[in-house]
């Protein structure tokens, strides 16, 4: 069987418990990064009354031994909520957190990407920074298998799976449209949904976000991708090349504008910036996987609609270029472009720093600049 | 599904139609009480004629202590004492759970009735304003007896992702763990919060802050309500403190204490005075860390997977590797609370805070610390 143990317990049993009261207290549950840069950890805890704003909840810590993030004997790491969701699995009053890791001595954890990012985001606020992020992702059976895929087997070759409907070319709509009404709810910026090129998998879109807003939303946007997967019993991964060979990989483009790339005549900057990326290609490629580059080099190898790993291209409506400048912006001579370098696993907060440190704070070589 | 029971495939919406008869001013009370094991639950219910609005509405009861481990048939009714209330979250309001104390036919109390004593010692140290937080973690099995959700025959990947995990592969029986919350939160029991831990299937809760003899009354009966849960789910939770052998974490019942002195300003030297004292009694205190008088706890505190060896007392700042743990907050602010690691999943909590209670807070000559 392909689903978890767990999905076969009685939802009607649960639905009973779920919709006891509770009175005042709320539960809030803390959401965090672990030790490998693409894992989420999450633990709840009761709050006596409903927190309005982020402010209000107080700061926590976790075992750090045991999220690949510290030693047992030193193991207490910190836990400073960030931002705050609706939570669609207990509804209101209760809420998401996506938190922050401090070290045991107050210092970012070594995957705290938000903390930077936060700052360039702060410094360069005046120009408004955009993103939207395509999220791509394969849905997998607990054997690991792609979900709907025959065991021991593959399905026909792609073609009529991409955005596709029925039973033979859809694997697992209940997911999507799942998640994309608890994103919904929750308040994450989620802003349309499509099936992949290969079958089991799927793109959701959230954005657009200004700022440190981007990497907040897209990270509670996956956690809630995997707790509605753990409900249907499959698991969600963002494996940048979940199945080798003719398979598509799965990736993260990113769309990016600032205030002057939207207005008119903006398609200058649009190419300035392109310009910029061209001649740090290489530190782009270390910041868009969590394994500085490796992961992408399974996915990234000039087939399948991506570009190749060690050459940087552009072009207008060019999917085989690392930076796709859209048609209607070619037109319009204004909008945003998209960088399809961004791996599925990708930290958002490390994608959109670097587009911020190389287009806007016009950063130069294989370094970021420390501030 | 083989590792359900056959009792969680009955139709729960033909209970709900009976379970939502109204009942007019009739009141069901169930009695809770620990049986002769020390570690095992019993209940039974009876009608009432009305609500009952505090503890002193219910009236004494008794049962049949030969059917349960606590006395011979030739003498066998045993007293059930009413000491605490909860609200109902199976059958819901107006109806109650009651927590009882178990006298014998002499009006002695049981030889598992530990509360009884704790509540003296804890009149005594009244005026410490003693609190305590347990962490009660807890493995869920199939009925099969194997770790719900394991491979038949099998083993899951090594520990490592499970821990405050998400996602099908990483969190199996989440709904339990959801229910249960949703029904301390009904019944009035105190529940702090809830994670993931580190072997996969098992779950932790924590209730407190409680103080007295407060910790063992709720601890109780949260205990008894997540194995209703899990009965209405067809599955069990188990609180032996070392499940499966090898390289797989056991399961404690770390408890968290605090007087009034060690909350305030400079608390810190009051929280060394009583480590200090602990650790001059581990033995005394193991023997009472688990109900077969340290047996139970050998199979868990090896020193390995986070806990400390059972032959050795020690002590550290945010060490979880240590018998006692002062968490790293404190050790900064110089105030707060400390962790005793050392307590076995399947502790009675009455016998638990009321060693410490004694050995921190009684002088030598006013204790005798039973075996």
């Amino acid at each position: 069987m392909a689903t978890s143990a767990s999905a076969s317990l009685s939802k009607a049993v649960k639905q009973q418990y779920m919709e006891l009261p509770q009175g005042d207290k709320v539960q809030a549950m803390y959401i965090w990064i672990d030790g490998t840069g693409e894992g989420l950890r999450c633990k709840t805890r009761t709050l006596d009354s409903e927190p309005k704003s982020i402010e209000e909840l107080p700061e926590w810590n976790f075992d750090g031994s045991s999220t690949y993030q510290a030693e047992g004997s030193n193991s207490d790491m910190y836990l400073v909520p960030s931002a705050m969701f609706r939570d669609p699995f207990r509804k209101d009053p209760n809420k998401l957190v996506l938190c922050e890791v401090l070290k045991y001595n107050r210092k970012p954890a070594e995957t705290n990407l938000r903390i930077t990012c936060h700052k360039m985001m702060q410094m360069v606020a005046d120009q408004h920074p955009w993103f939207g992020m395509e999220q791509e992702y394969t849905i997998l059976g607990t054997d690991g298998h792609p979900f709907g895929w025959p065991s021991n087997g593959f399905p026909g070759p792609q073609g009529p799976y991409y955005c596709g409907v029925g039973a033979d070319k859809a694997y697992g709509r209940d997911i999507v449209e799942a998640h994309y009404r608890a994103c919904l709810y929750a308040g994450v910026n989620i802003c349309g949904t499509n099936a992949e090129v290969m079958p089991a998998q799927w793109e959701f879109q959230v954005g657009p976000c200004e700022g440190i807003d981007m990497g907040d939303h897209l990270w509670v946007a996956r956690f809630i991708l995997h707790r509605v997967c753990e409900d249907f019993g499959v698991v969600a991964s963002f494996d940048p090349k979940p199945i080798p060979g003719n398979w598509n990989g799965a990736g993260c483009h990113t769309n990016f504008s600032t205030k002057e790339m939207r207005e008119d005549g903006g398609l200058k900057a649009i190419e300035d910036s392109i310009e910029k990326l061209s001649k740090r290609h290489d530190y782009h490629i270390r910041a868009y996987d969590p394994k500085g580059g490796l992961d992408n080099a399974r996915r990234l190898t000039g087939r399948h609609e991506t570009s190749n790993i060690h050459e940087f291209s552009a072009g207008v409506a060019n999917r085989g270029a690392s930076i796709r400048i859209p048609r209607n912006v070619g037109q319009e001579k204004r909008g945003y472009f998209e960088d399809r370098r961004p791996s599925a696993n990708c930290d958002p907060y490390g994608v959109t720093e670097a587009l911020i440190r190389t287009c806007l704070l016009n950063e130069e070589g294989d370094e970021p600049t420390d501030y | 599904m083989a590792s359900l029971s056959v009792s969680s495939r009955l139709n729960k919406a033909v209970r709900q139609q009976y379970m939502s008869l109204p009942q007019g001013q009739k009141c069901q009370v169930t009695y809770i009480w620990i049986d002769g094991t020390g570690e095992g639950l019993r209940n039974k219910t009876r009608t009432l004629d009305m609500e009952p609005r505090s503890i002193d509405d219910i009236p004494e009861w008794n049962f049949d202590g030969s059917s349960t481990s606590q006395a011979e048939g030739s003498n066998s009714d045993m007293y059930l004492v009413p000491v605490h209330m909860f609200r109902d979250p199976f059958t819901l309001d107006p109806n109650k759970l009651v927590l009882c104390e178990v006298l014998k036919y002499n009006r002695l109390p049981a030889e598992t009735n530990h509360r009884n004593s704790c509540k003296d010692v804890m009149e005594k140290i009244k005026e410490h304003s003693l609190w305590f937080g347990m962490e009660q973690e807890y493995t869920l099995l199939g009925i099969d007896g194997c770790p719900f959700s394991w491979p038949t025959n099998g083993f899951p990947a090594p520990q490592g992702p499970y821990y405050c995990g998400v996602g099908a592969d990483h969190a199996y029986g989440r709904d339990v763990v959801e229910c249960h919350y949703k029904a301390c939160l009904y019944a009035g029991v105190k529940i702090y919060g809830t994670n993931a831990e580190v072997m996969p299937s098992q779950w932790e809760f924590q209730v407190g802050p409680c103080e007295g003899i407060e910790m063992g009354d709720h601890l109780w009966v949260a205990r008894f309500l997540l194995h209703r849960v899990c009965e209405d789910f067809g599955i069990v939770a188990t609180l032996d403190p070392k499940p499966i052998k090898g390289n797989w974490n056991g399961a404690g019942c770390h408890t968290n204490i605090s007087t009034k002195q060690m909350r305030e300003e400079g608390g810190l030297q009051h929280i060394e005075k009583a480590i200090e004292r602990l650790s001059k009694k581990h033995k005394e205190h193991i023997r009472m860390y688990d109900p077969r008088g340290g047996e139970d706890n050998v199979r868990r505190l090896t020193g390995l997977h986070e806990t400390s060896s059972i032959d050795d007392f020690s002590a550290g700042v945010a060490n979880r590797g240590a018998s006692i743990r002062i968490p790293r907050e404190v050790g900064k602010d110089g105030r707060g609370y400390f962790e005793d690691r050392r307590p076995a999943a399947n502790c009675d909590p009455y016998a638990v805070t009321k060693a410490i209670a004694q050995t921190c807070l009684l002088d030598p000559e006013e204790v005798s610390l039973k075996n």
